[in-house]
């Protein structure tokens, strides 16, 4: 194993980071700050509670996922996208590196990065609302593991996208929307009994509603479902990338 | 002791059909500084991609001082340097963090010391702390070297590293190339430019439609370059040389007004002084007069389009 390597990858990518914070840090920050301000405080003092808990309080893990998944997408998939655009990748290509090496060291820094909003966002919703976590350690799990699978994937649309349009494209128009209609926003039994069925076939409610039972011990389908789902979609991504690194595809021609 | 790189029928086909490599066999010995020359599309970033590893070859083998480029990537890839054409630099990275990352990647500690002597090797110390996008695009270059120097590589690959440099520029290259190879780096360069070929190689290879068609040391090569051709304008149409004139290497052309003189510049007396004395006598008048000299790689197109 070329740890050294791995370790030069994501030093690279953390420096990255540092390099625009404003863009990588900040920006996810204020924004998931207005999603508080309007509808956890404004909006949400007129909304009552929701399977006991105060609005404000419901959306914040809803809220923080969001952000882990748009995250961890745009941060590895711009992570692999950018070498190839400028022609850089060619020195990772030519070292001596092995395809998992090279995983590691891009998504682990996607993955970091991503972890790091959430739990900013995590903080700063502490100053709107009043938050409380149950299950703390299954919190930290389902952080980690949704930061890594969408890390995987956001790694994949790095490789498969052709040109910003496309690397643009998976994020907004399929991952937010799913995001926002699994649950960010409300409980799925909200819905009418047709719509919750429909939702089910969406993973972002997995993800969303076992990261809430951590936080309240409330959650709109099983909690083992929710992680059982989230390995099945990291199994799928890993499949992928095996795959790709197997054929060159886009990388080794 | 095996050479620094054994090429043996390799290939390569794009999945557009398109041939670029047809079975390739050559063999670089340590320590030499071999020129690869071709056309554009010859095949030589084709090779040179392959051999480093950013294309799969469709058959053959590659061997870097004995160990296989695919079966023992990582041992083959370390011994490796490569400086592509393009100027791929990142941007907003500092010199000398771009640099330390290069040393990283092939899985070394980091050595402080020695990237200062690489930057220093290179005149880029001044600019350790300038970020890439500042830099000129000779200075680029130079951090693309480098970088491939980063990890102390045996094998350099330097495809076309002088393409688009001023002769000022040129000149310094050839000097940081010289000194890489008597510090024992094999290097394997390709170039458009005679001069780099003429300065530096130890043995020259053409390449053409994916083919290497000549590979020759470069003392021999030299006999075949030095000839040039002096182009007499004359001032009025003539339908044969005349008769004065028949002891030189002349040929007519153009519309009877113009006269070939191919030469030997190496050798010690070019004829070209009697040669004019012999025109004047035969009463023949200049109205113009130019010399001219063939690339390398034209002389070895030409070569292969008359087999």
């Amino acid at each position: 194993m070329n740890y050294r390597a791995i370790l030069a990858i994501y030093q690279f990518e953390m420096n990255r980071t540092k390099r625009t914070i404003f863009q990588s840090v900040v920006s996810p920050v204020i924004s998931t700050a207005l999603y508080f301000v309007v509808f956890g405080a404004a909006i949400g003092s007129q909304i009552s509670e929701v399977e006991g808990i105060s609005y404000g309080a419901f959306i914040v893990p809803g809220l923080t996922m969001l952000s882990i998944l748009t995250q961890s997408i745009s941060n590895a998939s711009f992570g692999i996208y950018f070498p190839r655009f400028t022609g850089t990748i060619y020195e990772v290509m030519s070292a001596p590196v092995s395809f998992i090496e090279i995983v590691i060291g891009y998504v682990g820094a996607a993955a970091t990065k991503a972890v790091l909003v959430g739990s900013i966002i995590l903080i700063t919703a502490t100053f709107f609302v009043d938050l409380r976590i149950e299950h703390p350690v299954w919190m930290v799990a389902f952080l980690l593991l949704t930061a890594i699978t969408f890390s995987l994937f956001g790694f994949i649309i790095g490789i498969w996208s052709a040109n910003f349009e496309q690397l643009q494209f998976v994020p907004l128009l399929v991952v937010t929307p799913l995001a926002f209609l699994g649950g960010s926003f409300y409980s799925i039994n909200m819905l009418p009994e047709f719509w919750q069925k429909v939702t089910l076939l969406n993973p972002a409610v997995y993800l969303i509603s076992g990261f809430r039972w951590s936080f309240y011990g409330q959650a709109d389908v099983n909690v083992l479902l929710s992680f059982g789902m989230t390995f099945v979609f990291l199994g799928i991504c890993l499949v992928l990338i095996r795959r790709i690194f197997k054929s060159g595809y886009r990388l080794r021609a | 002791m095996a050479p620094a790189i054994a090429i043996k029928d390799l290939s390569k086909t794009y999945e557009t059909g398109f041939e670029a490599l047809k079975r390739v066999n050559l063999d670089i010995e340590r320590g030499e500084l071999f020129a690869l020359l071709g056309p554009n599309g010859a095949g030589k970033t084709t090779l040179i991609s392959i051999v480093c590893g950013l294309i799969k070859a469709t058959g053959g083998t590659v061997k870097v001082e004995g160990h296989d480029i695919v079966t023992d990537y990582r041992a083959a890839r370390s011994l490796i340097g490569l400086v592509p054409q393009e100027l791929t630099t990142e941007a907003f990275e500092t010199v000398r963090a771009t640099v330390s990352f290069s040393r990283g990647l092939f899985g070394l500690k980091k050595d402080p010391a020695h990237v200062e002597n690489v930057l220093r090797q290179l005149s880029l110390w001044d600019k350790r702390d300038n970020k890439i996008i500042t830099l000129s695009g000779g200075m680029k270059r130079r951090v693309l070297i480098a970088k491939a120097l980063a990890h102390e590589p045996r094998v350099l690959f330097l495809d076309e590293p002088t393409a688009g440099v001023d002769v000022e520029l040129r000149r310094d290259m050839w000097e940081i190339v010289r000194g890489l190879r008597e510090s024992g780096v094999t290097i394997i360069l390709t170039t458009h430019y005679i001069e780099e070929a003429e300065e530096m190689a130890d043995r020259v290879g053409v390449i053409n439609n994916g083919e290497i068609i000549l590979v020759e040391e470069k003392s021999e090569l030299m006999q075949k370059l030095g000839r040039k051709r002096l182009i007499l304008q004359l001032g009025s149409t003539i339908s044969a040389i005349p008769d004065g004139l028949a002891s030189y290497d002349l040929e007519l052309s153009g519309q009877g007004d113009e006269l070939v003189y191919t030469y030997d510049t190496h050798g010690g007396r070019t004829g070209i002084t009697n040669l004019m004395n012999d025109l004047r006598d035969s009463g023949l008048r200049l109205k113009d007069l130019q010399t001219k000299q063939d690339s390398l790689e034209k002389i070895f197109v030409d070569l292969v389009h008359k087999d």
